[in-house]
Order: C-alpha cells, then sequence, then structure tokens
C-alpha cells in the first residue's frame, strides 16, 4: 500500500508526458476524442494532486517517503529527487485545477484553431509540475524547457501576425533568459559542488568569501532569469502584450507561468538564502522589493492606460507578481502566509479574467473598439439618437456575463467580501502584526510604501474595470449578444467559484498557508528530511 | 588553456550579445546560437579543466578523483545542447513564421521609419 502510494508523487509528471505523446498520432480531425483524452489525463492528474495535498496537508510524516522520491533509488545528493511539501503541492493542485478549466473550454472551439492543442497543453503541465516537484536546480532548468517550449506552442495557437509577432519576442527572450539561467546553474555547481537545492542550503554557511561572491553571482544571474519569467519591472514588458495575444484558453493556463518564477525565487530565498546562510542570509532582497514595488505601479500605471480588456489582463499580471515579490522582499515571515494565500487567489481570478474576455468581446464589433478609443480621446460626441429604447431588458447572457466580469472587478481590485480581499487583508495584517509583536520592528517607509502601493494599485483595477465594464455592458454602443456556449462559460463560473469558496472557507485555506509558511521558514528540517530520505527496499 | 578558454568564452559571450541586440531575426538567432555555444563551453569549464582524464570509473581502476574529471558538467553540457537546438530550430519556424506574415524580417515586424 505504501509503496504504491509512494509513486503518486511521479504521476504529476509522467500522466502528462504519456498522455501528450500518444495524443501526436492522433488524426487532427478526431478532435473530440483528443480534447477527452487530454481532460482525463489532466483529470487523474488533479486527483493524484488532491490527494497529495491531502496528505501533505496532514504533516510531512505521513507523505510516502517522507515526500522525497529517489528517482533510480539513489539518495539525494547524488541521485535525482523529486520532493514534494506542502508549496508544491498546493501548486500542483492550482496548475491542474487551471489546465482543466482551460482544456473545457477549448473544446467548444479554440482547439479547432491550429494543430496538436492538447498535446502542448499535456507537456505544459508536465512542465510545470516537474517544475514544482524537482529538488535539484539542473532539473528546473529542464522541466522550465519543457514548460518553455510547450508555452512557446501555445502562445502560436492560432497563428496569425499578431501572434507570431508576440511570440517571436517571447521567444528570444526567453532564450536569452535560459542562458542566464545555466550561467548561474554551473556557477553554483562550480563553487559548491552540488546542484540539489536542499544540500546546497547546508553548504551555503561555510563557504569562503571568495566561493560565496561567484555563489551570490550565480544566484542573481539565476534570479534575473525566474524575474523575466515573473514578469518584474523592467523585466516584463514583454508580458502584456504575448499574453493579449494568446487563445483565451492559452492565456489562462499562462497565468500560472508567472508564478513558476515567483515559486522558485520563494523557493531559493528563503531555502538557501534564509537565515542559516551566513553572512548571505537574504541576498538580493532589496533588489526583489525595489522591483517588485516598481513592478506594481508599472503595472497599475499600464491597467489603467489598457483600452482593450486583454491588455488589462495582462497588467494585471504583473501587479499580481510585483505585490508578490515586494511582499518575498520586505521579509517579514508574518507576510508570507497571506502572500500564498494571494497568490492562489489571484491566478485563479486572472485564468477567469482571461478566459471571460473572448466572451465577452464576441459580441462587440471590431470597429466599436476604435470607436469607443477615439470617443475617449476626443470627448464631445452627442449620442442622443437611439434613445427611443429605454427599458429593454438585458439578455440574459449578457447578465451573466455581466455577473462574472463584475465578480472578476471585485476579485481584482481586492474589495470585501470575496478573496481578493481577505488576500490583500492578510498581507497588510501581517505587516503590521509583525510590529505590534515586536515594538523594536517599527513599521519602516518600506512597509509604509508598500501599502500605499497594494491600495493604489487596487483602486487602479477597480477604476479600469468599472470603466470597461461600463463601455462593455451599458453603454455598448453596437455589439450583439454574443453567443456562448455552456461549456465556455462553465469553467469561468467553476474557477470564479473557487474563489468564493476560498473566501467561504478562508479559516482552513489560511492554516494551511500559515502550515505552508512555517515550513518554508524551516529550511534546516527540509534539507533534513531530503537528505536523510531513506532508499526504497529498506537499505 | 585556461587563457584560450576564458578568451573564447569572452569572445563568443560578446559577439552574441552584439547580435542579439541586432534587429534582424537573422542576427538574433545566430546571436543565441553563439550565446548557447558560450554558455556551454562556460558550464564544462566549471567542472575544472582537465585533458585525458575519464568521466567514469572504470571497473577495476583507480577509484580517485585526481585520475578522473567531473561527469556532472558533461551531463549537464549534454542536456543544455540538446535543449538549445530544439529551441534553436524552434526558433527558425516562428522567424519564418514571422517573416512570411510580415514580409520583412526586422524583430518589430515592420520596417523602422526614415530607412
Amino acid at each position: 500500500m505504501t509503496e504504491w502510494l509512494h509513486h503518486l508523487l511521479i504521476l504529476p509528471i509522467l500522466v502528462p508526458l504519456a498522455v501528450a505523446a500518444a495524443l501526436v498520432p492522433i488524426n487532427e480531425r478526431e478532435r473530440t476524442l483528443k480534447g477527452s483524452i487530454g481532460f482525463v489525463s489532466t483529470l487523474v492528474v488533479f486527483v493524484v494532486t488532491m490527494i497529495l495535498m491531502r496528505l501533505a496537508a496532514a504533516g510531512e510524516d505521513s507523505l510516502p517517503g517522507d515526500g522525497v522520491y529517489q528517482l533510480g533509488n539513489w539518495p539525494a545528493p547524488f541521485g535525482i529527487v523529486l520532493v514534494l511539501d506542502r508549496l508544491s503541492a498546493l501548486l500542483l493542485c492550482l496548475t491542474s485545477g487551471l489546465a482543466l478549466a482551460a482544456q473545457v473550454y477549448s473544446m467548444a472551439r479554440w482547439h479547432t484553431a491550429g494543430h496538436h492543442f492538447h498535446s502542448l497543453v499535456q507537456l505544459l503541465l508536465a512542465g510545470l509540475n516537474g517544475a514544482f516537484l524537482t529538488g535539484d536546480l539542473f532539473n528546473l532548468f529542464v522541466f522550465f524547457e519543457m514548460m518553455l517550449a510547450a508555452s512557446y506552442g501555445l502562445l502560436l495557437h492560432g497563428s496569425g501576425p499578431l501572434r507570431v509577432k508576440a511570440g517571436l519576442h517571447y521567444v528570444a527572450i526567453n532564450l536569452a533568459a535560459s542562458s542566464l539561467f545555466l550561467i548561474g546553474v554551473s556557477l553554483i555547481y562550480g563553487t559548491t559542488g552540488t546542484l540539489n537545492m536542499a544540500d546546497l542550503a547546508t553548504k551555503l554557511a561555510a563557504l569562503t568569501p571568495e566561493s560565496r561572491m561567484l555563489v551570490e553571482t550565480g544566484a542573481a544571474l539565476l534570479g534575473i532569469a525566474f524575474l523575466v519569467k515573473a514578469g518584474m519591472w523592467p523585466l516584463g514588458f514583454w508580458l502584456p502584450t504575448a499574453y493579449a495575444a494568446a487563445t483565451p484558453p492559452a492565456a489562462a493556463v499562462f497565468a500560472i507561468l508567472t508564478k513558476v518564477g515567483i515559486y522558485i525565487i520563494l523557493r531559493l530565498h528563503l531555502l538557501v538564502f534564509g537565515a542559516a546562510a551566513g553572512a548571505s542570509a537574504g541576498f538580493g532582497q532589496s533588489w526583489l522589493l525595489a522591483g517588485g514595488m516598481a513592478t506594481i505601479a508599472f503595472g497599475a500605471i499600464g491597467v489603467l492606460a489598457s483600452q482593450a480588456m486583454g491588455r488589462l489582463a495582462g497588467y494585471s499580471v504583473l501587479v499580481s507578481s510585483g505585490t508578490l515579490l515586494a511582499a518575498i522582499g520586505l521579509g517579514h515571515e508574518e507576510m508570507l502566509a497571506g502572500a500564498l494565500f494571494y497568490l492562489v487567489s489571484s491566478t485563479l481570478t486572472i485564468a477567469a479574467f482571461f478566459l471571460l474576455i473572448e466572451l465577452v468581446e464576441r459580441g462587440r464589433d471590431a470597429a466599436a473598439d476604435v470607436l469607443a478609443v477615439t470617443m475617449e480621446a476626443y470627448g464631445d460626441f452627442d449620442q442622443d439618437e437611439e434613445e427611443e429604447e429605454a427599458g429593454v431588458a438585458i439578455p440574459g447572457t449578457m447578465a451573466v456575463l455581466g455577473l462574472c466580469f463584475s465578480l472578476c472587478a471585485v476579485l481584482m481590485a481586492g474589495l470585501p467580501p470575496l478573496s481578493g480581499f481577505i488576500a490583500k487583508f492578510a498581507l497588510l495584517k501581517g505587516l503590521f502584526d509583525m510590529s505590534a509583536a515586536d515594538p523594536a520592528m517599527a513599521i519602516s517607509a518600506a512597509d509604509w510604501t508598500y501599502v500605499t502601493l497594494i491600495i493604489l494599485s487596487g483602486l487602479a483595477a477597480m477604476i479600469a474595470m468599472n470603466r470597461i465594464g461600463i463601455r462593455t455592458f451599458w453603454a455598448s454602443i453596437e455589439g450583439t449578444i454574443p453567443r456562448v456556449v455552456i461549456i465556455e462559460i462553465t469553467p469561468v463560473a467553476v474557477l470564479l467559484a473557487a474563489c468564493l469558496f476560498l473566501s467561504f472557507q478562508a479559516g482552513p485555506a489560511m492554516r494551511y498557508m500559515q502550515a505552508t509558511a512555517d515550513d518554508l521558514l524551516a529550511p534546516a528540517l527540509h534539507s533534513e528530511r531530503v537528505l536523510s530520505a531513506p532508499r526504497a527496499g529498506g537499505r | 588553456m585556461e587563457l584560450i578558454l576564458s578568451a573564447g568564452i569572452g569572445a563568443l559571450t560578446a559577439s552574441g550579445v552584439y547580435l542579439l541586440l541586432r534587429p534582424r531575426t537573422y542576427q538574433v538567432i545566430i546571436g543565441l546560437s553563439l550565446l548557447s555555444y558560450a554558455v556551454n563551453l562556460f558550464i564544462f569549464g566549471m567542472g575544472r579543466l582537465r585533458v585525458n582524464a575519464p568521466p567514469i570509473l572504470q571497473p577495476g581502476g583507480i577509484g580517485d578523483l585526481a585520475h578522473h574529471t567531473d561527469p556532472v558538467p558533461q551531463a549537464l553540457v549534454l542536456t543544455a545542447i540538446v535543449i538549445g537546438f530544439a529551441m534553436t530550430a524552434l526558433f527558425l519556424v516562428v522567424i519564418l513564421a514571422s517573416r512570411g506574415f510580415t514580409g520583412t524580417d526586422h524583430v518589430d515586424g515592420r520596417e523602422p521609419r526614415g530607412d
């Protein structure tokens, strides 16, 4: 029984990988079949990750093999290991949930836009799951590239000049970032002689000043590679264009891609450069803080400036990563649980919003956007014809779409009572708790700036969403009622329902996040767990 | 040997970065390739330079680090080369698609004004 449970850990990588390969030879005309196979595969992964998350929630001891899976049955510093803890279990679950929603959505029509959509989603899933599970830096690179390769394909899915142009920039930037990643990894390996993150954490404190400098250089280069992925200002300028150009289901899965960068920065920052790292403790923290705050500001301005919903969503991604990066950069331990809650909530919201945009915009003809922009620029158009039709009922489709849209707006702006508010509240509460618990730690100027930026970015999101919402739902210039299929609106509704669930179950969810944060803040335990995990077969 | 290797890596990186910043897609992809060669050599160098030393233990051979070279960077370079090739091929496809759609090989998809 435990033997069998042990192998659950590798299923989130193996199942999508195998299914992706199996889907390739199936004729492209059998789209429904391919879609169903892909859906079942993701569903299996989702169930597995749910089980893993339940096990992880109960504590590492209840995990099979202490949550460490030794590939080839070699123990940790020499062999390659997969490591599961509460944080990776949470993100695995989030990933497969998003992929499920995107797949269901795509089956209405988007998977017909190009070839191999479902294979690419499966490959992306395998890459993402691998990146969340892996315990060493080089396999992180491999899974990272796998995920990126699939994301290039997904971004280009549907083709067209706009996507190819955005894709060209996206691929070039990510390839350059991958080179930096490799340089960073090899610098770290050359000085410490290990690639295993847990092993690295134990070796860092004992380094000589010269090698410490090299390791820190390596870590900084790694950090740049991940920050490009996470979209930190000024490295994230490609992001809104690329995300707005992607097909809606692809963009929805991309909502988790920026979080991979943040996940790895969080992991490395707390595990390797935690309090036990000696002189390297908290390396790069001030850069994360400054960059994160600049990202929030840049994202908020972008949100305000966006005319199209796709770009608005793209800039919201930036705001969300900026909030998380700055929260990591502030380095207050009490904020960590709130940050994790925010990560989950904002990812779900943005994914739902990406899916919703296309449904809402489907009813508007392309000229309406141009007209709206000119109206904004030149203001005083007299629009007092066609006023006789007062009192027309809002059609049912529009009502449902409008409801989803306003839920998204409330979640993105962080207004009560939904999870967006709870997340931001938890972040700020952590900040103020810290100073209440220890009067010596007064709230610094950076803390106040962060608070201001969070609140202002919420305000910016609210204004922008209001403006676009009014223009779309109330003062639609020309638009016809969009034809929306039930399997398109269901994923949006489910994602938003997940946010509602997070709001209602905020207590248990926060307890899980707190336990996760406590885990992350005890890197020594993590290292010991990985390095002393028993080999299968009893030896 | 150290001097030659480091000069080689430096020259490759410098040319790679220069080409990467050029406005034509062909220059960009050559730049990326040069950069990845530089990175591969760099990884190799990080395992310490040794000549005539095998990376694997032979049965019955001397199990002593002085007689062997570090096998890990070699494995890493191998993986990085494979991934690099795949990515270059993929990027070429994107470049060709972009050329087909926009009719220009400028990275922005349109010729700058004033040319």
